[in-house]
């Protein structure tokens, strides 16, 4: 069995006196999108610098395709995009690309080059310098650039803070088509609504801890079931969706007349919220 | 080796790109030019007025003026240094430019060792460039050739490539503009201890020798940049030579053996130091 794209076993990072990972667990499995979410500070970006090998772990273990977060053996396995990154404001995204084809050893040529600048629709720009390219236009190079040498895991942190609804839809496709590759996918970002429209699982991570875990759906459910009936709608917030036959079969032997039965899906954000609220 | 090289030269076309080179190039002329229009005005004078001292003043003004040109190298190579070396690894990884290079297999020695092969490479060059330009202007003009040519270029060469080392260790550790500062205030550091050895000297101060010899041990660009100097007049005596000794060459000396070592070993130390703190560090 091959090892996950990503795995963190017990991973914790202190600055000094401050915890900014106190003992995270979580596994990327081969080809799997999963959602980073937390708020500011929470320790999200931390964790994709040690998976990049940028930051260095204070205990626990952190490990890409199997190797060591940080080994030449992990960095050749994964493609990346930083938060706050810049290119080199001459080079254009063709010679960006081209320098980043050498350095992660990708003989992918010029067509791999012309496929990724596709991808993010940059094939018109592929002269053009950086300098000379929107915000948006070179967020788009940077996931082209994380892309190079086809990589078996993407970090991507907060890759849409800077694209339009036109742009975000264009990532949210591009993942979509990473997922269909078979590239595993960790996506840190504050936007839940396209985290939960793309993502297989979510982690929600507060104060360096991962404080809960499981797909959109999974966590978004236990929104309650709302029950109409003669006398008026019933709530109940504790149930649900299995527990609905049960539920209606209880009322009507009690002499309710049922006419509609709603079972209440919570949002993502709900969710978030909740287990966020709970570790203050 | 690939990853070393394409390291290199997207650093040689970064410095070229971010038109640090032109900026240099272009004041390097207005400097040889000028260089060249007060050595053809300086050796009319000497020509004029020539006989009056005993020694010779075709060589004294030569190497004078050689001596001078040799300082303006060096301090323009070592401006060269600081730009293309001062935000290499903090300044960039500030601005966010080091860390998609740094994620790449090649990793972070590699890196390093790039940047240092193309800076080192360029500050080299440049230095070399200049300095056999000034040669030849003050040659073809006033007819002054020093008994040594390629010591005194080699030198330079090798003073400008430990700056080169010591600003990227800098930067290792320095945000940009106070590695600038820094390696700047070192450079001055040197300077300062190679004319103290030269006011010990004519003061027979011991005290200020020995302060000297520390600072020359402690930062060796200035031991090389002394022994290039000694090069270039090491055959010139008589009056002439003592009369060459108090001007720009007055703290000229030829390093030891031991000390051309020690600058090599220092110069593989300061880049052993940037590699280990650059390896741990948290970008």
């Amino acid at each position: 069995m091959s090892p996950p794209a990503l795995a963190t076993r017990a991973l914790t990072k202190r600055y000094g006196t401050q915890v900014a990972l106190a003992g995270i667990d979580l596994e990327v499995g081969e080809g799997e999108l999963v959602g980073l979410l937390g708020p500011n500070g929470a320790g999200k970006s931390t964790l994709v610098k040690i998976a990049a090998g940028l930051v260095h772990a204070t205990s626990g273990s952190a490990e890409v395709a199997g190797a060591p977060a940080g080994s030449a053996q992990a960095r050749a396995a994964l493609g990346y995009l930083a938060e706050l990154f810049r290119f080199p404001g001459w080079c254009s995204a063709e010679e960006l690309l081209r320098l980043h084809q050498r350095l992660a050893g990708s003989r992918g040529g010029a067509a791999e080059r012309a496929d990724l600048l596709q991808l993010v629709d940059l094939s018109e720009a592929a002269r053009k310098p950086v300098e000379q390219m929107s915000k948006g236009m070179q967020q788009r190079l940077g996931i082209a650039q994380a892309l190079v040498g086809e990589p078996r895991v993407v970090l991507l942190d907060e890759p849409t803070s800077a694209l339009d609804p036109a742009g975000r839809r264009a990532v949210r496709d591009l993942l979509a088509e990473l997922r269909r590759r078979g590239v595993a996918v960790l996506l840190n970002s504050h936007l839940l609504g396209e985290v939960e429209l793309v993502c297989d699982r979510v982690a929600i991570v507060a104060r360096g801890r991962l404080v809960a875990q499981g797909s959109p759906g999974e966590l978004s459910e236990a929104g309650g079931v709302e029950i109409e009936t003669a006398q008026g709608t019933q709530t109940f917030t504790d149930a649900a969706r299995d527990d609905v036959p049960q539920l209606v079969a209880r009322l009507v032997a009690e002499g309710e007349e049922i006419y509609g039965v709603r079972v209440v899906r919570g949002t993502l954000e709900d969710a978030y919220l909740r287990a966020v609220e709970a570790h203050p | 080796m690939s990853g070393l090289a394409t390291i290199a030269g997207y650093a040689l076309r970064e410095s070229i790109r971010r038109r640090v080179l032109t900026v240099v190039c272009v004041l390097t002329a207005v400097f040889l030019g000028l260089y060249g229009w007060a050595t053809s005005a300086v050796f009319d004078e000497v020509r004029d007025s020539a006989g009056g001292l005993p020694l010779d003043e075709q060589v004294l003004t030569g190497a004078t003026l050689l001596g001078l040109a040799m300082f303006v190298t060096l301090f323009l190579g070592v401006v060269l240094a600081v730009f293309l070396t001062l935000g290499a690894v903090r300044g960039d990884a500030e601005r966010g430019l080091l860390q998609p290079l740094v994620v790449r297999p090649v990793g972070r020695r590699t890196l390093l060792a790039g940047r240092f092969l193309a800076s080192a490479g360029v500050c080299a060059a440049y230095v070399l460039v200049v300095y056999t330009i000034a040669l030849l202007l003050t040659g073809l003009i006033g007819g002054f050739w020093p008994g040594a040519i390629v010591t005194p270029a080699l030198g330079l060469a090798g003073a400008v490539a430990i700056v080169v080392a010591l600003a990227l260790l800098g930067t290792t550790l320095l945000s940009a503009t106070a590695n600038g500062i820094a390696i700047f205030m070192l450079f001055g550091a040197g300077l300062t201890g190679g004319l103290l050895g030269q006011i010990g000297g004519a003061l027979g101060s011991d005290t200020l020798d020995t302060i000297s010899k520390v600072a020359i041990w402690a930062l060796p660009f200035e031991a090389l940049y002394q022994d290039a100097l000694h090069a270039l007049t090491a055959d010139i005596d008589g009056v002439t030579g003592i009369a060459v000794q108090l001007g720009p060459f007055g703290g000229a000396a030829d390093a030891s053996a031991a000390l051309l070592v020690w600058a090599a070993v220092y110069a593989g130390l300061a880049g052993a130091a940037a590699v280990r703190v650059f390896a741990r560090a948290d970008l």
